[in-house]
């Protein structure tokens, strides 16, 4: 009996103990459920539904929108060039993003804080001001560049940035380098202060610390780097949107106009899923190789 | 001749004098340490001899030529490093071996060098560990190992021992002793641990606000200070007010009720200058009252108040009866152990 009464007891506050956890987390829990799992479920369910001119969307399980992205090689190009504008994005930002973030490094107090300011500046200002700057100067034969260049003589014809994928990886690759000069700024910040010197004393050249010491120290920053940038590069909707316009259509505006001009929900729904699929596996599996790559040195 | 010679050496950053007038000649195979506090001017001045900074005036000679406008990377220094500032993408071995590759040596010799010098580190088997799986102990052999590698005409250590615990502090004192006397390697220690300048080097210059107090032998330093400063910085001193009475005959040397014949030269107010461990407890002589009594081992160490202000006493642990707290005791000591400065106590 009076086990009984004792062991009562324990067993409930062990109940507690094991229920802690989960009463703890509820909320975030809840709220990721809410916004991110259900709408997600949703989305990948609609990407099953059918759709018609009349009929609207109607609640089946058909493959149609998945095998019309998979045999329809719009949908391919489509996406090779979002990925393409991506990486040419990437790599744009950190062949000018590292040296940036090194010279940064290097200068003194004040003149730091205040390129710093400036690099980080543009993140204060709209995505879509900061791309329509970059259609006024070049858009066009109004562009003020192009009218520059043209009454110089230098150029027959106005150079063609909007509407190409040129301009898009210019305007993403502004867009884009506060996040890279950020991400190899603080792997430069893990520097010993005095490890170029200790190669300096050892005889090694000014281009041979950059290359031996410098570069592999910030190789891990630079790769953090460019996962956020071509994670955010290819799913971004604002530049390609503005430069691009419906001529030039990347992932995210293609599932944007399927959405609300084409009202095509569930082939959107196709396009955003596959996309997100894609994205996770490239980021996922590049983020894998990297710290396998870096684990000895850096863990 | 001097083998590394800095002669007049000055550094300003802009109206500031971090080194002033500083002239040092340093023999092969001598072991030198720059003592002093934080701020002193020893690691900039380290840093001059180095070439990471330009002296504003002087020279720096090595062997006769002229360092100065040498760029760092060609001066053939060995340098360690307080923070190690070893290489962490890289194992033992490849920090090691950077120095050599820089100099273009074969890959079979350097092989051998880098293990031999790894093994005389004590690093023998950690070829392949990379620094971030190293105790601090061990990352500061590899330091030294990578700056040995190389033969440096100079070794440079920058407070090498300050970031190790003070048992591994001991024991790399005494293997830095051992591999710098295998080796005669001509090596410059900057330091603010005075135990560690006695212990390791031929002669110290002791510095102070940029400039040199004094250069000596470390029993020179501790025992015949030239200034206050060097007194209270290296070890624990007492300073005694003191005159010099010479309208009596013989003319008397007078602190409190101790007294003894006054030497030549001083008169009026002098400051005497004593080591805690050189004070005996005596019939006559100063008067005292013990304070407090530490036990510590091998030694006592008793704070008095006396006649002159406060006194420190250091008694070795001989098994003679030591007086206790609050005892009143007449403190003496031999006048050879004292040295006398003009002027008041500071």
């Amino acid at each position: 009996m009076s086990a009984v009464v004792d062991t009562a007891p324990a067993a409930s506050a062990d109940e507690r103990a094991a229920r802690a956890p989960w009463v703890l987390t509820a909320p975030a829990l809840m709220l990721f459920v809410g916004v991110l799992v259900i709408p997600l479920t949703m989305t990948v369910m609609l990407s099953f539904h059918d759709w018609g001119q009349y009929k609207g969307i109607e609640p089946v399980f058909i493959l149609k929108n998945w095998r019309e992205i998979a045999t329809d090689p719009y949908y391919a190009e489509m996406f090779w060039r979002t990925f393409r504008i991506a990486l040419l994005t990437t790599l744009i930002t950190a062949v000018f993003g590292a040296p940036e973030a090194y010279i940064l490094n290097r200068m003194s107090g004040r003149w730091k804080s205040f390129f710093l300011l400036v690099i980080l500046g543009p993140l204060l200002i709209s995505v879509v001001a900061r791309t329509l700057g970059w259609a006024l100067l070049f858009g066009g034969n109004n562009g003020l560049v192009n009218k520059l260049l043209m009454s110089l003589g230098l150029i027959g014809t106005p150079l063609r940035f909007m509407f190409t994928e040129t301009g898009m990886v210019v305007a993403l690759a502004h867009v884009m380098m506060p996040f890279m000069v950020l991400s190899v700024w603080a792997a430069l910040q893990r520097l010993d202060p005095q490890i170029e010197n200790a190669a300096l004393s050892l005889g090694a050249s000014a281009p041979t610390i950059i290359r031996r010491i410098v570069l592999p120290q910030i190789v891990p920053g630079v790769l953090s780097g460019a996962i956020i940038v071509f994670s955010l590069s290819a799913s971004a909707f604002a530049t390609p949107a503005i430069i691009g316009g419906r001529r030039l259509k990347v992932a995210a505006t293609l599932a944007y106009d399927e959405f609300l001009n084409t009202l095509n929900w569930p082939l959107g729904a196709a396009v955003a899923i596959l996309l997100l699929v894609a994205l996770v596996l490239i980021v996922v599996g590049s983020n894998a190789l990297i710290e396998r790559r870096y684990a000895e040195a850096f863990r | 001749m001097a083998f590394l010679e800095l002669d007049r050496l000055c550094k300003q950053f802009g109206a500031q004098t971090v080194v002033d007038d500083f002239s040092l000649a340093v023999g092969k195979g001598e072991f030198v340490s720059f003592l002093g506090p934080s701020g002193c001017g020893k690691t900039t001045t380290l840093q001059m001899i180095a070439g990471f900074l330009d002296p504003s005036r002087g020279a720096i000679r090595l062997e006769g030529k002229d360092l100065t406008a040498v760029p760092p990377a060609n001066r053939g220094l060995g340098i360690v490093f307080q923070s190690y500032a070893l290489f962490p993408h890289m194992t033992a071995a490849e920090n090691v071996a950077f120095g050599l590759e820089m100099r273009r040596v074969s890959r079979a010799e350097c092989a051998e060098r880098v293990r031999s010098a790894l093994a005389m580190v004590g690093l023998a088997g950690y070829e392949e560990r990379y620094p971030r799986r190293m105790s601090g102990g061990q990352q500061q052999r590899v330091a030294l190992a990578r700056a040995l590698v190389i033969r440096p005409s100079v070794l440079l250590l920058d407070e090498p021992l300050s970031n190790l615990d003070a048992k591994l502090r001991e024991g790399m004192q005494i293997e830095l002793r051992q591999i710098q006397r295998t080796l005669g390697t001509t090596t410059v220690l900057v330091t603010h641990d005075q135990n560690e300048a006695m212990s390791l080097s031929d002669r110290i210059v002791v510095m102070s606000q940029g400039r040199i107090e004094q250069i000596g032998t470390p029993q020179d330093t501790y025992e015949r200070p030239a200034s206050a400063f060097v007194s209270q910085f290296l070890g624990k001193t007492n300073d005694f007010a003191a005159t010099i009475d010479r309208t009596v005959a013989p003319a008397r040397l007078v602190a409190g009720s101790w007294n003894a014949p006054a030497p030549a030269g001083l008169s009026g107010p002098v400051t005497i200058s004593i080591r805690p461990e050189r004070i005996g407890f005596a019939d006559v002589g100063l008067a005292a009252k013990i304070m407090t009594r530490i036990f510590q081992g091998n030694h006592w160490l008793f704070q008095c108040a006396s006649e002159c202000g406060p006194a420190i006493v250091i008694r070795q642990n001989d098994g003679q009866p030591q007086p206790a707290e609050g005892d009143a005791v007449r403190l003496a000591w031999r006048q050879d152990d004292m040295s006398l400065r003009a002027g008041g106590a500071a």
